[in-house]
């Protein structure tokens, strides 16, 4: 069986994975990534809109050049990066240091790390309703890549269910791409997503329905509408449901971190509402329980690529320092100040809430 | 359907912080416009100071402050209408005085404009405001984001934050 010797493995090639793989890469450590997709910047591939935050989160620039901005920086090192893609991690040997991992469906091979980065992201959550299974309903991220990466628009009509950031953008996306939003469905009283996103879907005619949800799709063969219902305070349906005609439905409601490596590797994990899911518990270095593991990204809990960006790069310096390398630790610094600052606002509340149960100031004492 | 244009929605209804206006007096003699600012959440960004190059759009404290401008600064350029992410920021120039007005709006959609050409004119919720000549088509930052100028009759101004091309 091949095998291949790293002194950094980076499972998942997204905004946090890069950003962690060319922190470790320019400390000098011999860094493989491995992403199980077809191509290396995950979500930011699809992301055609601009980023929020600051200019040194690449604010104002579209998501698929922040992926090549990150690629570009990884190619600077070299042969010192090897990014194998198609490639899924699916196995952690703890006591014999292995790691074993598959390209397509034929290759199944071992990785020996020396230390390994977790920034495998998250996965979408769906909702039951009767006829959710018939064609034409989709999560948002399957919506995204069909229409950012391979230029195919999914429907005619969407109705878009969850005005979270996903749900906002896609529906702009999906109206710049010629396709109609017959709606936004949002469960709670106000809009999840950055107020400015629900404003430019507003102004280009896109009704945002607060307090109301799917109750079914309608359809045979294909998805040919959809029955919605209002809700009250407490999410009980009030009224008669109503029909809105529709040829896709699309899910954005939320996203939950794709832990399993973390379990697999003996990470203390806790359930954390507010971080989507099971997350592990981290020091500030973003190193989990088990000392040879790090993560970033949503796998840390669900957040924005800004933040998960920065993540990246403290747990890549951080991963090269434990290996004797010069990674720059008085950089960290400057990267707690900017995580702070883009979760100091009243939307970074609930992140500010969630990391806290989850950070723990050392290991010692600790229960493992 | 019961669409309310809720604020909870994203429909603007009244000035509130995050809300720029320009005073009226400076914004009546102030060639190429004064910008507008609707970005009424606090949220970390702040593309719109760090693109403007005369600091009208002032130094966020904390980069979740929604955005302040000094008026006496802004020349109406329109550089943080194509940055904005959040395409919150659009430049009105009143100062032609006869009753028309030209704004400077954000637009990302196809097909583009022409010059010369008609386009709608659509509020806060997409409804037909009136119809707008448009008068150029810029895109500053070579990001696919254009600028489109658009005369309109200036008493249609509070209402009008982007375009349909027809």
């Amino acid at each position: 069986m091949r095998e291949i010797a790293a002194d950094v493995l980076v499972v998942g090639g997204g905004p946090a994975g890069l950003s962690a793989a060319a922190e470790a890469a320019a400390a000098g450590a011999g860094v493989v990534v491995a992403e199980a997709g077809l191509h290396l910047g995950g979500q930011l591939v699809k992301q055609s809109h601009k980023f929020f935050g600051s200019r040194d989160e690449y604010a104002g620039t579209r998501g698929f050049e922040i992926a090549k901005i990150l690629k570009d920086e990884i190619a600077r090192h070299g042969d010192r990066v090897q990014i194998l893609l198609g490639t899924t991690v699916c196995g952690y040997y703890g006591d014999e240091g292995v790691v074993t991992a598959m390209t397509g469906e034929e290759e199944y091979f071992r990785i020996i790390p020396k230390r390994m980065i977790v920034a495998s992201g998250a996965q979408e959550r769906l909702i039951p309703f009767p006829n959710n299974d018939i064609p034409g309903v989709y999560g948002a991220g399957a919506v995204q890549t069909l229409m950012n990466v391979y230029g195919v628009v999914p429907g005619k009509r969407v109705l878009m269910i969850g005005a979270g950031n996903i749900g906002l953008i896609v529906s702009y996306q999906l109206l710049q791409a010629g396709v109609e939003v017959a709606a936004i469905l949002e469960a709670a009283p106000r809009v999840g997503g950055y107020w400015v996103h629900a404003a430019k879907a507003r102004r280009l005619g896109v009704p945002i329905l607060l307090r109301h949800s799917i109750k079914r799709a309608l359809g045979g063969e294909a998805v040919t509408g959809a029955e919605i219902i209002e809700l009250d305070e407490k999410f009980n349906q009030v009224g008669a449901p109503e029909e809105i005609e529709c040829d896709t439905i699309c899910l954005a409601v939320g996203l939950t971190p794709t832990s399993e490596l973390l379990w697999q590797a003996g990470c203390r994990m806790k359930y954390v509402p507010a971080l989507c899911g099971h997350v592990p518990l981290r020091d500030a270095l973003m190193r989990t329980s088990n000392e040879n593991v790090w993560m970033a990204g949503d796998v840390s809990g669900i957040e924005e690529a800004s933040a998960a960006m920065i993540e990246g790069r403290i747990a890549g310096v951080c991963a090269a320092e434990s290996l004797g390398l010069k990674a720059g630790a008085k950089k960290l610094d400057g990267f707690w100040e900017r995580l702070g600052n883009l979760r100091a606002g009243e939307t970074g509340e609930k992140i500010r809430a969630g990391v806290a149960a989850v950070t723990v100031a050392g290991w010692e004492g600790e229960a493992v | 359907m019961k669409d309310i244009a809720s604020f909870e929605s994203g429909v603007l209804s009244e000035v509130r912080p995050g809300v720029s206006r320009p005073p009226k007096e400076l914004w009546r003699k102030r060639k190429g416009g004064l910008v507008v600012v609707e970005c009424p959440q606090r949220i970390p960004c702040n593309p719109c100071h760090t693109s403007c190059p005369t600091g009208a759009i002032v130094k966020f404290e904390d980069i979740n402050d929604v955005p302040a401008v000094d008026y006496a600064k802004c020349t109406g350029c329109a550089l943080c209408v194509a940055k904005c992410p959040g395409l919150a920021c659009f430049v009105i120039d009143i100062a032609c005085g006869d009753g028309t007005a030209l704004m400077k709006l954000p637009y990302e959609m196809l097909p583009l404009p022409e010059r010369g050409g008609v386009v709608k004119c659509l509020g806060r919720t997409g409804e037909v405001v009136c119809d707008g000549e448009v008068k150029a088509v810029a895109e500053p930052h070579r990001d696919r984001t254009m600028v489109v100028h658009v005369a309109v009759p200036e008493d249609k101004v509070g209402d009008i934050r982007a375009i349909r091309v027809v």
